[in-house]
């Protein structure tokens, strides 16, 4: 398929159906890119897999590092590559020795591979390059409007209120407020008639 | 891609806008708040160490001003856009991204008269030295390149003569040099000029003028057009290198194409301050909504005033690339085929005496220093926008002691010419 540029609704499907996501290349570094788009994606309910052999032992966000692809104990939807271009068709490779096989292998922001992204695609694998997912779930959701960045796309529709389907205004913590001591006198006294 | 690409009118009403979440508010809401509550500290870290996108504190973002950024970003077709409390603080804080002390960039002698000002004193305090060039003269901006240029700056349709830059002449000497070219859209607006199609690297606008375009509201805002490499040699350290006030954080490497759209705005807003209030955010996107419409209008109205003064016996000479008399003319067609603005000047025989005299007598037109209203104006620069130019830069600069400046409204045109007939002959 075209890489130069990738329809909203192909984006959408992807980060809307993966739920575990491995990082290859991530990194401890709370100033890395890495480090942001892990935190990130796990904030939003991504089951996320650290991967660098370097880091074995150690954990991010509260998630073990593993060392490679193939260590991981569960099945693999988005494998998020933070490696540079040269490193990519080791990582395809690993890849598909994995049974099952993931449904999407994404490079990050300035990663493209094509060749790479030819032989995933030929085993049903989808491919997104020199983009981040970060962005690309910001620019959709249009948090990263906030930021003032063009997110191209236009809606009237009102997205769903954060609360929806919970509980959360109950929950908030408050102190009391004013009184009604009108209202409640109001009350007493109709009570005193009837 | 997607299906459609929605044209321009429905981007001026729809783009960075939708629904108030909250409340269903369908026009944008005023968010008339200094601060913004976080859900945790650990959401305040994220938000302070530019891991989360989200709201902190109005000198930083705001929602209803991030309508507005996406919005000129998306008229222009750029990636990001910062806005500012005005143009000038927009000048400032996109050159304190590119320049260090010592360093250069290189602007066309035909400017707006307050941008000469800033460029020659205010940035010359800090080091940054301008160096001018003629844009009718496309050698002259070669020529000036040096080892510490940075950046070039021109303006779309210059103020006040109304001359066309050959922006794609210009970006091609930028792109030789390996500096962005900064082009000040601001008497165009991109429903006229989109730049960054001609190969701006970076658009400045003065809100306050045509796109507020109501003389109500102060703003200024930079546009990323997400096409220059800031990390490809050591030149532009603010976005390539690590930086200290974020613990180490690159900004190219973290936010790709609109870097330095974030630089602009962590490290130039967050540091400088001249922030943009959101009710001049409100405003100038309720004017941006009637961009289109009133650009035809403006365009047409100065288009009829000028081809009117043109025949009149006490008119020695009129400036708008509009008239196919005038040397721009071809400029105009390619650069804007809709219509050449609604900004030019003319001289009349009688010199400077009958300058002021005409200003004097008019009766619609409103004398005062500012372009871009609804209303329109008449204005003698040489002895108010430009006052401070010497006579050979205010001669170079469009604003000789003989002109005198107009910014055309939306009035009906008839009564706009009955206001000058009667000026002229009082």
């Amino acid at each position: 398929m075209n890489h130069d540029s990738y329809s909203d609704d192909y984006i959408r499907e992807i980060l809307n159906s993966v739920k575990t996501v491995a990082m290859v290349g991530a990194s401890p570094q709370n100033v890395r890119p890495s480090y942001f788009v892990f935190k990130y994606l796990a904030e939003r309910g991504y089951d996320m897999i650290p991967i660098n052999p370097g880091q074995v032992g150690k954990s991010l966000v509260g998630k073990p590092f593993v060392a490679s692809l193939r260590e991981i104990d569960r099945p693999i939807d988005m494998i998020d590559v933070f490696r540079s271009a040269e490193f990519v068709m080791p990582i395809v490779d690993d890849a598909l020795t994995l049974n099952p096989l993931p449904k999407v292998i994404w490079l990050q922001l300035g990663v493209r591979n094509d060749e790479a992204a030819t032989k995933a695609e030929a085993a049903g694998i989808k491919v997104v390059m020199n983009r981040c997912p970060k962005i690309e779930y910001g620019r959709l959701s249009s948090e990263i409007s906030w930021m003032g960045v063009n997110s191209r796309t236009l809606s009237s529709k009102r997205a769903p209120p954060p609360t929806m389907g919970m509980r959360l205004s109950l929950n908030r913590g408050s102190i009391g407020g004013g009184g009604t001591d009108a209202a409640d006198r109001a009350a007493k006294n109709k009570n005193d008639i009837v | 891609m997607n299906d459609r690409i929605p044209g321009f009118a429905t981007l001026a009403v729809h783009a960075g806008a939708q629904p108030d979440p909250t409340t269903g508010a369908r026009a944008t809401p005023i968010y008339q708040t200094t601060s913004f509550v976080f859900n945790d500290s650990d959401h305040a870290a994220s938000l302070f160490g530019l891991q989360s996108f989200g709201n902190i504190y109005t000198r930083i973002t705001n929602p209803t001003t991030s309508v507005l950024e996406e919005r000129v970003a998306a008229l222009e077709g750029g990636t990001a856009a910062l806005a500012t409390a005005s143009g000038h603080a927009a000048q400032v804080v996109a050159f304190q991204q590119l320049l260090m002390p010592g360093d250069e960039f290189i602007a066309s002698r035909k400017l707006y008269g307050g941008s000469i000002n800033q460029f020659s004193h205010a940035f010359k305090s800090f080091g940054w030295n301008v160096v001018w060039a003629d844009s009718d003269d496309i050698p002259s901006f070669e020529r000036a390149v040096t080892p510490r240029t940075k950046a070039i700056f021109i303006e779309s349709i210059a103020n006040p003569g109304g001359s066309i830059t050959d922006i794609e002449a210009i970006a091609a000497v930028a792109r030789k040099a390996g500096v962005p070219l900064i082009v000040d859209n601001t008497l165009a607006t991109p429903y006229l000029i989109r730049p960054i199609d001609h190969g701006a690297d970076i658009v400045i606008h003065s809100l306050t003028k045509f796109l507020g375009g109501h003389g109500n509201s102060l703003g200024g805002i930079i546009v990323d057009a997400g096409t220059f490499d800031w990390s490809k040699d050591n030149k532009y350290p603010m976005l390539s290198e690590p930086r200290p006030e974020y613990h180490g954080i690159k900004l190219q490497e973290t936010f790709g194409n609109f870097a330095f759209a974030i630089a602009c705005r962590v490290l130039g807003l967050r540091d400088l301050g001249p922030a943009l209030s959101p009710f001049n955010a409100f405003l100038i996107l309720t004017g941006i909504e009637t961009l289109p419409l009133r650009m035809q209008r403006h365009c047409e109205n100065a288009k009829a005033v000028a081809e009117w003064l043109s025949a009149h016996e006490a008119v020695a000479e009129v400036n708008y690339s509009g008239l196919p008399s005038n040397r721009y003319h071809t400029l105009a067609r390619k650069y804007a085929p809709k219509g050449a603005g609604a900004v030019f000047t003319f001289s009349l025989k009688g010199g400077y005496e009958a300058g002021v005299s005409l200003v004097s007598n008019l009766k619609l037109f409103s004398h005062l220093a500012n372009v871009g209203d609804t209303r329109s104006l008449v204005i003698h620069p040489a002895s108010t926008t430009h006052s401070q130019l010497d006579d050979d830069a205010k001669t170079r600069s469009g604003a000789g002691p003989d002109v005198v400046r107009l910014s055309i409204g939306i009035e009906d045109k008839e009564d706009l010419i009955a206001d000058l007939e009667q000026a002229l002959s009082a």
